[in-house]
Formats: structure tokens, C-alpha cells, sequence
């Protein structure tokens, strides 16, 4: 059996790491709340777009575009947003598996633009072509580093070097469910749902300026919509899967510690039963 | 509520819902010209380009600077998806008068290098912001 001074040492090291794990979980709950809110907040800008540009091309058809129809280059360009920091169970390992781990995709094909220091160093690790680390935007993004992002892309996309886009990023369902998504941006895909039978699907749609134009304009900021979306999500993503870590963290700890307490109570029983039988014995022997 | 002279305008940003109402008549600036919606429009999208955006509500008049997006104009709604949108409370004067400065001397002094479109953009907004001031 362990001496007391080691369960001693032992349970207050884990006392130590189960404060630290309590605070990080306060701390994610908080960012999460916030977080939370501007993704519920972003959404409805999102939604809206996606259901006005889901319409325009419906109605336009299978039109010879740019942006809807494959660039001729084999490499495929993948946004993967990760976190800058670690201890938040798989949330970081999740999304790059969705890209390391595809069935079709080849190392040498892809383009791998990280946002997050963790997913940078994954992807360097294993040798695949990295682009633009901005790393820092991931603590709180605006709108604006999402432009940033769609325009580099999509200048490579027009110029005609990378042919296809895809969005990696952890989709915040709710607070315990967070699912890794992988999303194609360009070319866009005109979704086979019927129509919903809403306004917007029935009625004709005049276009100022003429359709094509239209598209030229409105889908670099659909793209742009999409990056800022799934940013505002991962954030959300990312704090909620650190505090669930977080918290089992703290229960493991406290189930050690209540473990921890047993033995040492037990060790200290042991210890005085021992003594006592000693002086006995020292008592008996003398008399 | 749904009566024939109002329609229902709403604003989204990305970072917020900016404006919801029901409105007599809505004018702003696009790439083929400054439009005023009315109730009962022809279903139409139309780009904005940076300029005042004026609402006609009932009980009064409001204006905002409207930089960047698109609308989507159905006869009982018009939804615009601003990137950029800003009430006139929250215009830095002193910052778009700077704004417009620069990008006078970037299109007065213009090499090649000159970046044209968007001095010019830069310089519609820093306008637009003067004017919703004014």
C-alpha cells in the first residue's frame, strides 16, 4: 500500500487540476453564451441568403457560369476551421479527420487554407499544402476577415487554379451536440429540394442588372455569408465541446479525489491499528 | 395589419436584424440607379450600391447609409441583406470626412498601381455617410 504521505501529495496535485478544469469550464460557459447568441443572430442572415440565391438559380437554370460549373484545375481548395487551443475533447480532431480521413480526396490535390493554430499543425505534420494561416480571427470574428477569406479564394478560383471549394467546420447544433460538417462553397450546387411552396420559389424575379451579372455579384457574397456562418458556428462549437471536456474533467477528478480519500483514510487507519498492536506488544513485553 | 400602403421591410446584417417594420416606401442607391419601392412592386433583385437609404414610415421619416448588399423586392416584403448598414448615430463624421480625402487623392494622384474601383467605392461610402449626416 502506498504511504499516506503519497495519497497525501497525490489527491492534492488532483485537487489542483480539478480547480483549474472548474475555471475553464466557467470560462468556456460564459464565451459559449456569447458566442452563442451572435451564431443564432448570424443565422438568419444566412438563412436568407441561402433560401434568395437557392431561387435565383433555380429560376435561371443550368446557365453556363462560372461559378456554377467546375473549374478545369483538379485542386481542390478546403477552408478547415479549428481552434487556436487544445482541451476540448475532439473537437479540433474531428474536423481534421473529416479532410484527412476522406475517402476520395488524395494529399496531392488538395489546397488546405487552416484557420486555427491546431489545425495548421496538424495539416503541416502530415504534409499537406497549407495556405494563409490567420489564426488569429478565430477568437472573435467579424464579418469582415470572412471577406477577406472568400476574396482570396475566389480570385484563385476565377484565375482558374484551384477548381473546387469546401468549407470544414464544426456545426453547433445545440450546447452538447456539435456535428463536423463538410461543406462545398464553389461551384455551387443547386439543391433538388422541391419548392417550398413559399413566395419567393412562385413568383417571377426581375433582375437588375441581368441575371448572369446578378450571379457574378451575389455569389462571392454568398460565399462570404457561408465562411462568416460557419466561423460564427465553430466559435459556438468550440467552447461548448471545451466546457463539456472541461466538465468531465471535473467529475473524473472528483471521482479520483473520493477514491484518493478512502485509501488515505484507510492507510491512516492502517497506520494507528499498527502502532497501537506495537505498544501492546512493547507494553506486554516490559511487564 | 397588411393594408395596401404598407409593406413589410426588413433589414438583415450579418451580425444583426437592423431594421423590421412596415413601411410606406423604402429609396436607396443600386448599380442601375437610385430605385423607391412602393407597395405591390414587380418582384425583383437588385444590387445596392453605397447610398442613403430612406424609409417612409407612417409616422415619420428615417435615413441610414447603406454600403454593400442586395434586395430582394416581392410585392408585400422587401428584404435587404446588408453587408455594410450604419445609422446615422453611429457615423464617425471626422473618420468619413478622412475617409473622403484619401480616396480624392488616391483617384487624383492614380498610377497604375491605383487600385480605381476601389478608391471609388471608398469614396461613394465616405459620401453616403456625409449626406446621411446632413
Amino acid at each position: 500500500m502506498a504511504s499516506m504521505r503519497d495519497i497525501k501529495r497525490r489527491k492534492s496535485s488532483i485537487q489542483g487540476t480539478q480547480q483549474i478544469t472548474k475555471a475553464m469550464k466557467l470560462v468556456s460557459t460564459v464565451k459559449l453564451q456569447r458566442a452563442r447568441v451572435n451564431a443564432e443572430r448570424s443565422r438568419e442572415y444566412f438563412n436568407c441568403m441561402y433560401d434568395t440565391v437557392n431561387s435565383i438559380l433555380k429560376r435561371v437554370g443550368h446557365v453556363e457560369h462560372k461559378f456554377l460549373t467546375s473549374g478545369a484545375s483538379a485542386k481542390k481548395a478546403v477552408i478547415v476551421i479549428t481552434g487556436n487551443r487544445g482541451l476540448a475533447g475532439g473537437y479540433n480532431s474531428n474536423v481534421e479527420k473529416l479532410v484527412t480521413r476522406h475517402p476520395e480526396w488524395k494529399k496531392e490535390d488538395l489546397a488546405v487554407y487552416t484557420i486555427g493554430s491546431k489545425g495548421r499543425d496538424t495539416f503541416l505534420r502530415n504534409g499537406y499544402e497549407v495556405r494563409e494561416c490567420n489564426n488569429d480571427i478565430v477568437e472573435s470574428p467579424v464579418y469582415h476577415d470572412a471577406m477577406m477569406i472568400s476574396q482570396e479564394l475566389l480570385k484563385s478560383y476565377a484565375e482558374g487554379e484551384i477548381g473546387e471549394i469546401y468549407l470544414a467546420y464544426t456545426a453547433f447544433k445545440n450546447t452538447v451536440s456539435h456535428v463536423p460538417t463538410l461543406l462545398k462553397l464553389l461551384p455551387v450546387e443547386v439543391s433538388g429540394e422541391a419548392d417550398r411552396g413559399e413566395s419567393g420559389a412562385t413568383a417571377i424575379m426581375n433582375f437588375e442588372p441581368e441575371d448572369v451579372e446578378a450571379l457574378d455579384m451575389i455569389i462571392p457574397k454568398y460565399v462570404t455569408s457561408l465562411i462568416y456562418g460557419a466561423l460564427m458556428e465553430a466559435v459556438a462549437s468550440e467552447n461548448g465541446a471545451r466546457m463539456q471536456a472541461m466538465d468531465n474533467a471535473t467529475s473524473n477528478a472528483e471521482e479520483i479525489i473520493s477514491d484518493l480519500t478512502l485509501k488515505y483514510n484507510r492507510a491512516r487507519q492502517g497506520s494507528i491499528t499498527q502502532e497501537l498492536t506495537e505498544i501492546i506488544a512493547g507494553a506486554e513485553a516490559i511487564g | 395589419m397588411a393594408d395596401k400602403n404598407s409593406f413589410l421591410l426588413r433589414i438583415i446584417t450579418p451580425e444583426r436584424l437592423f431594421y423590421e417594420n412596415q413601411v410606406e416606401m423604402v429609396e436607396f442607391n443600386t448599380t442601375e440607379g437610385e430605385i423607391g419601392v412602393l407597395p405591390g412592386h414587380v418582384p425583383m433583385t437588385v444590387i445596392v450600391k453605397p447610398g442613403i437609404l430612406d424609409i417612409t414610415e407612417p409616422e415619420g421619416d428615417k435615413v441610414a447609409a447603406l454600403h454593400a448588399g442586395f434586395a430582394e423586392i416581392l410585392p408585400e416584403r422587401v428584404t435587404i441583406l446588408a453587408e455594410i448598414i450604419e445609422w446615422p448615430e453611429e457615423i464617425d463624421m471626422e473618420r468619413a470626412k478622412a475617409a473622403k480625402e484619401r480616396a480624392e487623392e488616391r483617384l487624383r494622384s492614380k498610377t497604375v498601381e491605383t487600385d480605381v474601383a476601389r478608391a471609388e467605392t471608398a469614396l461613394l461610402r465616405a459620401v453616403a455617410r456625409i449626406q446621411v449626416l446632413r
